[in-house]
């Protein structure tokens, strides 16, 4: 599904990645973790496209074509959804509001005829469920005045409407108690199927107690240094990151 | 007067050369300014001497004016005498008495415009004293008001059936000489409309005007004048376009509402008129006066204006918060794009006792816009108790446009309280790249989020308005980042 071949990037002529190498298949969680400043953030916005990145050698193909050539909406409606670390506040847009352009945008893109309002409230009843999101927290603006813990969850209610075939959350165990840590897991782990990928950015190993991966990557100095299955990450936690040095 | 009139219905109309126009035999005064032509429009609208009287002390005020400078634009110099005053739609001659009488191209031409006029639309529950060239055409729903006992028409036909009410009331809350843009329009004034509601009566519907500059060079001086009764509700909404056109047309406009005791005035405003091409050239300069007096206790009346068009605007509708406990309140979108200039804003007068007063401004500016809020909150001694708040956002997209508040406040009482908030952003790459991630394209990102910033105005608009506006708004930013 996707493909990253010697990857090297730039930020204002300060090198991020150097020569990132990476291959993810349908139904595969991938854990990337790493020291903070390793380039792990980088690699999530890169692969959703956000200005500002310049890829100055290597290759990224998803689905066979080439990635990077994508405009940012164009790799959603293909199917790339990004949990952002610090999911941004739109103040007046109303937050179904903005899933329903989401959704029908993506549905137009695929030739599916878009969701009334009926229908779509109807899968938003449906999805709640899964992140066991506060009601009122629909109707709000865009992640306004949201708790952290409400932010992340509201990122995984999203990516379970839209239905990505790439999900890749960055940092989403960032700022989460226990409690909360646990609802989000278990609604990723309900979206997990053959179809799905999932890339897991994380800083920490916790969540990798509540989302059992298939691979773990060891990202340090914009290359992944290190890669291995669950266990990898259980040694890193208890040996930290100098130990693969 | 005789042989003069001849000439002036000798007169060739200029065509427009964009935009669409419609082919009317239009009845115009060649450009210029004087007592015989002030003397000319108040005799073909066949008005009592007392408002011709009206007419000539205001132009006589107006010569000793100055035209306005210190508000923050650039206008290019107007010369008064290449205006033409009056002109009316040739159809208004044989009076129609219902719409088929309507000269049917005037029809299509409002509906073009969206403008409700037909028999489908009548039933969509709204009343339009549709004002096309200064004069009003067709007014429907009147017998629906007049059961109610609400006079709404044109400002002419007031003056002709209701000459006691147009004669307390007039210039009474925007005196003839209060400025340069009111004294010239109280001076030539054409037409506008009437309203009046009578004590105790909830207006059973919304009341709508339409406006549309339509004749070459002919100016547009309309005159609003809305009295509510006490203990009366009315909800006054006033929407207007107008053809592309490549030369500047003025507008001076002026609007008096009163609201007695109990009573309550809404008025909202969608202005679209045309802005001018993208290099800045042509569009309508508007400068208008308006102004509310809550004149009894416990009265209110609230401005919800969405500006978009216009090359310049000059506008600052404001309330007089005579009555005890009355309540004034303005709420205003104004988006500004290319090089259109706003200078808008509100003055709450705060006279009464526990009078309060909100502003909610909110000032978006694109490529080379100017966008000025300008608002003066002024407590007089014996208002007690008084309270304001005010909040004025602005949003800015790109680097070249400017976003600029001046809040005046003026407190003569020491227990007023006084709340002042003000904001400026621009569009943040992390809000617009979050909805892009969601595939949403960038246009409607922006729109969505443009939108979103304006909200606590548009839910100020009756419906169909607040929906009418949301469109207008992304319209207006087509393309204005990227």
């Amino acid at each position: 599904m996707l493909n990253i071949k010697d990857l090297y990037t730039a930020v204002e002529n300060k090198k991020i990645l150097e020569g990132l190498n990476l291959s993810v298949n349908a139904g595969e969680v991938h854990a990337i973790m790493g020291p903070n400043g390793s380039g792990k953030s980088t690699l999530a916005n890169i692969l959703a496209g956000k200005d500002g990145y310049q890829v100055t050698q290597g290759s990224v193909t998803y689905e066979d074509k080439n990635l990077l050539e994508l405009s940012p909406e164009e790799r959603a409606r293909k199917g790339v959804f990004l949990a952002f670390q610090y999911p941004v506040e739109i103040p007046g847009v109303n937050n179904i509001y903005l899933l329903k352009a989401a959704l029908n945008a993506i549905r137009k893109h695929k030739s599916e005829p878009e969701l009334d309002a009926m229908e779509f409230m109807s899968l938003v009843k449906e999805k709640m469920k899964l992140v066991q999101m506060n009601e009122d927290l629909l109707t709000r603006s865009v992640n306004e005045g949201f708790s952290g813990g409400e932010k992340k969850r509201n990122e995984v209610f999203q990516m379970a409407i839209l239905e990505p075939k790439l999900a890749i959350l960055d940092e989403t165990d960032s700022g989460l108690d226990i409690d909360a840590l646990k609802i989000v897991a278990e609604g990723v782990n309900s979206l997990r199927n053959k179809e799905r990928a999932f890339i897991l950015v994380t800083h920490y190993q916790r969540l990798l107690n509540y989302i059992k991966p298939d691979y773990v990557h060891v990202l340090s100095k914009g290359k992944i240094i290190k890669s291995g299955g669950p266990e990898l990450a259980i040694e890193l936690e208890e040996k930290g990151y100098d130990w693969i040095h | 007067m005789s042989t003069n009139t001849e000439n002036f219905e000798k007169l060739v109309k200029k065509e427009y050369e964009h935009g669409f126009v419609t082919d009317i035999d239009a009845d115009t005064i060649p450009p210029g300014l004087s007592e015989e032509i002030i003397t000319f429009i108040s005799n073909k609208k066949e008005e009592p001497q007392w408002l011709l009287d009206w007419r000539l002390k205001a132009y006589r005020q107006w010569l000793k004016m100055k035209d306005p400078t210190w508000a923050k634009l650039d206008i290019e110099h107007i010369d008064y005498q290449a205006i033409s005053y009056y002109s009316a739609p040739k159809s208004k001659e044989d009076a129609p008495k219902s719409l088929d009488e309507v000269d049917p191209k005037l029809l299509e031409t409002y509906q073009k415009l969206g403008i409700p006029l037909d028999e489908q639309k009548m039933l969509s529950g709204v009343a339009v004293d549709a004002v096309f060239d200064s004069v009003s055409v067709a007014t429907t729903f009147k017998q629906k008001l007049a059961d109610a006992g609400v006079i709404f028409c044109s400002f002419s036909e007031a003056v002709k059936e209701h000459p006691d009410l147009v004669k307390q009331y007039l210039g009474s809350v925007v005196p003839a000489a209060d400025n340069f843009f009111a004294a010239l329009n109280s001076a030539v004034f054409t037409d506008g409309s009437f309203c009046y509601i009578p004590k105790g009566v909830r207006c059973p519907m919304e009341l709508s005007t339409y406006f549309r500059i339509n004749a070459s060079n002919t100016g547009q001086f309309e005159r609003t004048l809305i009295i509510a009764d006490e203990e009366s509700h009315v909800s006054y909404l006033e929407g207007c376009t107008a053809p592309m056109r490549d030369e500047n047309q003025l507008h001076a406009a002026v609007v008096e509402l009163v609201a007695l005791k109990d009573a309550e005035i809404k008025y909202s405003t969608v202005q679209n008129w045309y802005p001018g091409d993208e290099n800045g050239v042509g569009g309508i300069y508007n400068f208008v006066t308006k102004r509310g007096d809550c004149r009894g206790d416990n009265s209110k009346i609230s401005w919800t204006q969405v500006e978009t068009g216009s090359a310049i605007t000059w506008k600052y509708p404001s309330c007089l918060l005579k009555g005890n406990n009355s309540i004034g309140e303005f709420y205003s979108v104004a988006v500004t794009n290319n090089y259109q200039q706003a200078d808008t804003g509100t003055k709450m007068i705060h006279i009464g006792n526990n009078t309060s007063s909100t502003i909610i401004s909110k000032g978006i500016s694109a490529r080379h816009a100017q966008n000025v809020y300008r608002g003066l909150v002024k407590i007089s001694k014996n208002a007690n108790g008084a309270r304001n708040y005010s909040q004025c956002d602005s949003l800015l997209m790109g680097d070249q446009c400017g976003a600029h508040t001046f809040p005046y406040i003026e407190t003569k009482n020491s227990n007023a309280k006084v709340e002042h908030e003000a904001t400026t952003s621009k569009i943040s790459d992390d809000q617009l790249f979050y909805c892009l991630q969601r595939g949403i394209a960038e246009e409607d990102a922006i729109n969505m989020i443009v939108n979103g910033f304006c909200k606590e105005v548009f839910k100020e608009l009756p419906m169909e308005f607040a929906v009418e506006a949301q469109k207008l708004l992304g319209v207006t930013l087509e393309g204005a980042v990227g």
